[in-house]
């Protein structure tokens, strides 16, 4: 044990480790580890290489890799060292292929013989090594290589490898879960393990399975808790204590479960009361693993059905959290706010001048903490302040990945708690002038959407003066340079939509500025569409008033441009903008109505146009049209791909040299995993997809413009005879949306309470003496007030917001309904200017009074919530328990229902185990310690050796690594 | 769960890496840079969190050397800070009052350490008694093994003479 003394590496080693430990520069560094590289190369491929020194070559490799660099070119002689008999070659090779290779490696497949002849091993150390391997390396591919072992393993005489087996079996459910799924039950046996060690790792796999499936370990709750009970109540080895507690990662992992299986039911979470109560009574609040475990606690407490009294005792932890002096415990303090805040939102009043300070904070973390509390607690009164606040630190950052998400929330924040249209204009235009290419698409459309539906009140001239507005500050924005580019698309719509509507800017001005805008952004094809149909929106109005068109030069050679361009969409555009420029003023109004966005536009869709032609066709001899599902023999290509994925399956390695021939196996891949596969892949549609839709479906309502009707065929006919499977993008966006808006129901929920405490909190206010900047800031974020509250509701904002969830639903439930889904090419949700006609619930819901629409909303919300959680305690209900503990009764025979007396028998064996092995734990100390002070330590002969040996070595401590000698643990 | 341990110095230099996700190197040289610069450069006093890129990295600094894991968003910060306390501390019982240099030249020590202390990304074992014993085992049997070759190397070296 210990370190040997002379590191027990060659001087060549040793000297490598040098130079880098004093390299002056990453350049530097780089250049000595080049070096070795091209050393190691030579020297690896030598034959005849003593394995002594192989050993050692891994082991520079390992260190090569780890600087950053590549030493693939040794992988195969780490995979040949696994091979080796001797277990300290073995142990090597098995170390630098577990550093060196990821799962999905082609070499891996040379090392699972290897593993599956050191599953076998009778030395317990060598199963270990295999395992440890077997956890980082096995893929879903070589899993049935190996699984039958490390079932087998589960019953291990020595706990080590029992463990270590369990965190394999959970590594191949994170992996493939269908390869193990008959195996679960396995990890319910081995939570009775008597080996705490084997316990505490498998509640591991159990927190995952449980956080996918809640229902189906109800039934563990009672024993959990009791194990829970059991290890606050120091019945665990000593062994297990860290820091005076017992068992805390234990109790943390117990804890976490607790919450997931109490949460929304009342009946298991009265079962923990108790024990949470008393685990954060005992909580030692003066180390970190105390508040580790408090904070856990908390996190419980606020997931597991409510009860005052922890309410209670956390919000004093709380308290404590936030007036320590850790910037740790603050950062913890104001999570768990958040996660409190929910079921008592009076309480974040009583810290908000903590708040304060930790917003104002100048650590980071802290403050991105804090607004992560502020987002939660957006009421309609605080809203301007705190989206104000984030848009301030949004502009400061450039981190792209919390950009995003800061951003996405203050457009969501606005969407949903705006105080006035103005402001919410102005709002999303900072919004998107600084972080435009981060946000959502989406967000977008909503925005045009917005502009062009009005607010939903039947005021003409509110919504007329809300789009002069919009149109007045983009055409002073436009002019800025580097703006993103879903910026500009709106900004090109809004023009072309309302530019000239108020008659406040002549059309060759409009025009103008959208040519500047094609010109500045010239690469961007997206944008120049969007350009181009503002163009012809306006040339088109002109026509329709009357008006002679005039064309800027630069518009003209614009449109030039486009109608050679490459890409065809451009091209057409342009052709098209041609075509209108010709046409006399009444057409025109026919093609291009004034402010239609959002008519409705009859589509016929089984095409029976088309019917006279098909019936000539058919009569001239043609052959009918056969759907596709119905062709017999033609390579259909889905079930063409089906087949590959059998031949695959078929083609599978076998890992077992002379098996039987087995019957092809089930392909792998489920329909449910293809289908996520699909929602994973950002539907490829050019996000100028609504314009596109608009131009062609307006076309139908002219009877006849020969060329563009033609089109108009192709259209419909591609999409007829398309791929029913296109549409599947539809359903994938609006399913990850409805949790979204069953979120909002809580948040809601807490406004309504929290500001009629508003007023017991401003006497309280006046009590402490604070700047008066920061009690300003305090009040505007927590003094709500009621008068603003109201507001809220009348607010019409909600309008777009109640209409997205109405309009998805509608595509949700046409989706589920019409198998054919022949015309449902339109997967973005928020452009439904093709779906208007058939969306009753969207149209009809536009004409409603906003105020009873939002009422609905909120108690459509409220019933989907409760909906839910009753759906979840229904269905975990009585009789499906019942059952469940039947079916396990039978089956699996000493699994589950011995569950709770063989957890006493552990106790009482562990109780049994605490007393002896402390005897023995003292004799290996006193074995152990001299053979440390031996080696090095406190004893000062030893270091001075070690010294001299790393002098002797060049490697001084000064200068560069003063801190080197000195120990870690100070 | 853990995506990845990092060990650096105050310098930026890499003493270990070990990675429970797939990163490619690329990633990887990516991923220390982003680190080392977010949290080399932080102040004594703040947190010892640091949220990147959705993940939560936890760090600790000891003498001149920064533990770095990082954690899923839903993760325990304090948990995690422990857990590398907890590593910290079966170091220096291994090493004996442990310091960077001998994580330095024993840097594959340091990996068999971790790998019986987290697997897959998981804390396994949170008796430090019970990692000891592991090592010591391993340790032990390393030794007999390295004497039986010795003693078979002279074996023949004597034979052949």
């Amino acid at each position: 044990m210990g370190s040997q003394g002379g590191f027990g590496q060659s001087k060549e080693f040793l000297d490598l480790i040098k130079s880098i430990g004093e390299a002056r520069s990453k350049a530097e560094e780089d250049r000595i580890v080049l070096h070795e590289i091209e050393t190691l190369k030579r020297r690896i491929t030598e034959p005849d290489i003593p394995k002594r020194k192989m050993k050692e070559y891994i082991i520079r490799l390992v260190y090569v890799e780890m600087l950053g660099h590549d030493a693939s070119f040794g992988y195969i002689h780490a995979v040949k060292m696994t091979h080796d008999d001797n277990i300290h070659l073995k142990r090597t090779g098995y170390l630098a292929v577990t550093l060196f290779l990821n799962e999905d490696h082609d070499l891996i497949i040379l090392i699972v013989n290897t593993i599956q002849k050191d599953l076998k091993s009778d030395n317990y150390l060598v199963v270990c090594a295999a395992l440890n391997v077997v956890c980082k390396l096995i893929n879903e591919e070589t899993i049935p290589a190996v699984l039958p072992q490390v079932v087998e393993l589960l019953g291990h005489q020595k706990e080590a490898v029992r463990k270590k087996a369990v965190m394999a079996l959970h590594r191949f459910y994170q992996r493939a879960p269908s390869s193990v799924n008959h195996l679960i039950s396995n990890f319910r046996k081995k939570l009775c393990d008597n080996d705490p060690g084997v316990m505490g790792a498998t509640l591991c796999p159990l927190y995952d399975l449980i956080t996918i499936d809640v229902n189906a370990y109800k039934d563990l709750v009672a024993s959990f808790a009791s194990i829970l009970k059991q290890v606050a109540e120091r019945r665990l080895p000593k062994s297990y204590d860290y820091h005076q507690m017992p068992a805390p990662f234990i109790q943390i992992k117990l804890l976490k479960i607790l919450a997931l299986l109490g949460s929304g039911d009342k009946k298991a979470s009265e079962q923990m009361y108790t024990i949470i109560g008393d685990i954060m009574r005992k909580c030692d609040s003066t180390s970190n693993i105390g508040n580790a475990v408090l904070y856990e606690c908390i996190c419980c407490i606020s997931s597991i059905h409510p009860n005052p009294k922890l309410l209670e005792s956390a919000a004093d932890a709380i308290a404590k959290f936030l007036k320590s002096d850790s910037h740790n415990l603050k950062y913890l303090g104001i999570d768990a706010l958040g996660r409190l805040i929910k079921l008592s939102p009076e309480i974040a009043e009583q810290h908000q001048l903590a708040v304060i300070d930790c917003l104002e904070d100048p650590d980071d973390t802290l403050k991105r903490k804090t607004f992560e509390l502020l987002y939660k607690m957006t009421k309609s009164s605080n809203v301007e302040v705190i989206v104000d606040r984030m848009i301030d630190y949004m502009i400061n950052i450039n981190d792209s990945h919390y950009k995003t998400e800061i951003a996405s929330r203050c457009v969501e924040l606005a969407e949903q708690f705006a105080p006035s249209n103005q402001w919410f204009i102005q709002t999303m235009n900072r919004v998107f002038e600084h972080a435009g290419d981060l946000v959502n698409p989406k967000v977008a459309h909503n925005l045009m959407r917005l502009i062009a539906e009005g607010f939903g009140e039947e005021d003409d001239t509110a919504d007329s003066q809300l789009r002069s507005s919009a149109v007045e500050s983009y055409l002073r924005i436009v002019v800025e340079p580097k703006l993103p580019s879903t910026f500009l698309q709106v900004i090109c719509w809004v023009l072309g939509e309302y530019g000239t509507a108020d008659g406040k800017y002549s059309a060759s001005y409009i025009t103008g500025k959208l040519c500047d805008v094609a010109e500045a952004y010239s690469t961007d094809d997206t944008v120049k569409a969007y350009a181009i149909s503002a163009l012809m929106k306006i040339y088109s109005f002109e026509i329709a008033a009357g008006r002679k068109v005039d064309v800027l030069p630069e518009c003209q050679s614009f449109i030039e441009e486009l109608l050679a361009s490459h890409s065809t969409d451009l091209q057409q555009r342009a052709y098209e903008l041609q075509a209108i420029l010709g046409l006399d003023a009444n057409v025109a109004t026919n093609i291009m109505p004034m402010d239609a966005s959002c008519e409705d536009i009859e589509i016929d869709r089984s095409l029976s146009f088309l019917n006279s032609y098909v019936q000539q066709s058919i009569e001239k001899g043609a052959q009918p049209y056969i759907p596709e599902g119905e062709r017999s023999g033609m390579t259909d290509v889905s079930s063409f791909r089906s087949q590959e994925l059998h031949e695959v399956s078929s083609h599978a390695l076998r890992f077992e040299a002379y098996e039987l021939p087995k019957p092809v196996m089930p392909s792998r891949v489920s329909p449910i995993e293809q289908s996520s596969s699909n929602e994973l892949v950002p539907a490829p549609e050019p996000s100028y997809h609504a314009e596109m839709h608009q131009v062609a479906s307006s076309v139908p309502s002219v009877s006849d413009t020969g060329s563009l009707e033609l089109k108009l065929k192709l259209d419909g006919v591609q999409r007829k005879w398309g791929r029913p499977t296109y549409s599947s993008a539809a359903p994938s966006t609006s399913n990850a949306d409805i949790p979204k808006i069953q979120n909002g129901a809580p948040q809601l929920d807490a406004v309504s309470s929290s500001s009629s405490k508003a007023v017991s909190y401003d006497s309280r206010r006046q009590q402490v003496e604070i700047s008066a900047e920061k009690q300003k800031l305090a009040a505007s974020l927590f003094g709500g007030t009621s008068k603003s509250h109201k507001r809220q509701s009348s607010g019409s904002q909600k309008v777009p917001k109640t209409n997205i969830p109405a309009a998805e639903k509608s595509h949700v439930a046409k989706n589920a309904t019409s198998d054919t889904a022949v015309l449902e090419r339109t997967p973005q949700p928020p452009p439904d200017l093709l779906d208007l006609d058939e969306s009753t619930v969207s149209s009809s819901a536009q004409s409603l009074d906003p105020f009873k629409q939002l009422e609905g909303l909120l108690d459509l919300n409220q019933d989907t919530s409760t909906l839910t959680t009753s759906d979840a305690s229904a269905s975990g209900a009585p009789d499906v328990m019942s059952l469940y503990g039947e079916t396990t009764l039978n089956v699996q025979s000493g699994g589950v229902p011995n569950l709770l007396p063989a957890g006493r028998d552990e106790a009482n064996l562990l109780s049994g185990l605490a007393g002896t092995p402390n005897r023995d734990g003292h004799g290996e100390n006193t074995v152990t310690n001299p053979t440390q002070q031996l080696n090095k330590g406190p004893n000062a002969k030893e270091s001075l050796e070690k010294d001299a040996l790393v002098r002797q070595l060049g490697v001084t401590p000064t200068g560069q690594n003063p801190n080197l000698f000195r120990d870690l643990l100070g | 769960m853990i995506h990845f341990v990092l060990l650096i110095s105050r310098q930026g230099k890499v003493r270990l890496t070990k990675w429970y996700s797939p990163y490619s190197q690329k990633e990887r040289t990516k991923v220390i840079r982003e680190l080392s610069g977010l949290i080399l450069t932080r102040g004594p006093k703040l947190c010892n969190f640091v949220e990147w890129r959705g993940y939560k990295v936890v760090y600790k600094r000891y003498a001149s050397l920064y533990f770095c894991m990082c954690s899923d968003q839903d993760d325990n910060e304090l948990e995690i800070l422990e857990i590398i306390h907890h590593f910290v501390e079966i170091l220096d019982r291994y090493f004996g009052s442990v310091c960077e240099l001998d994580l330095i030249f024993n840097f594959h020590k340091a990996y068999y350490i971790l790998d019986e202390l987290l697997i897959a990304g998981e804390l396994q074992e949170s008796s430090k008694k019970t990692v000891a014993r592991l090592i010591a085992a391993q340790d032990a049997l390393v030794e007999a093994a390295k004497e039986q070759a010795s003693s078979l190397s002279t074996i023949i070296a004597q034979a052949t003479k």
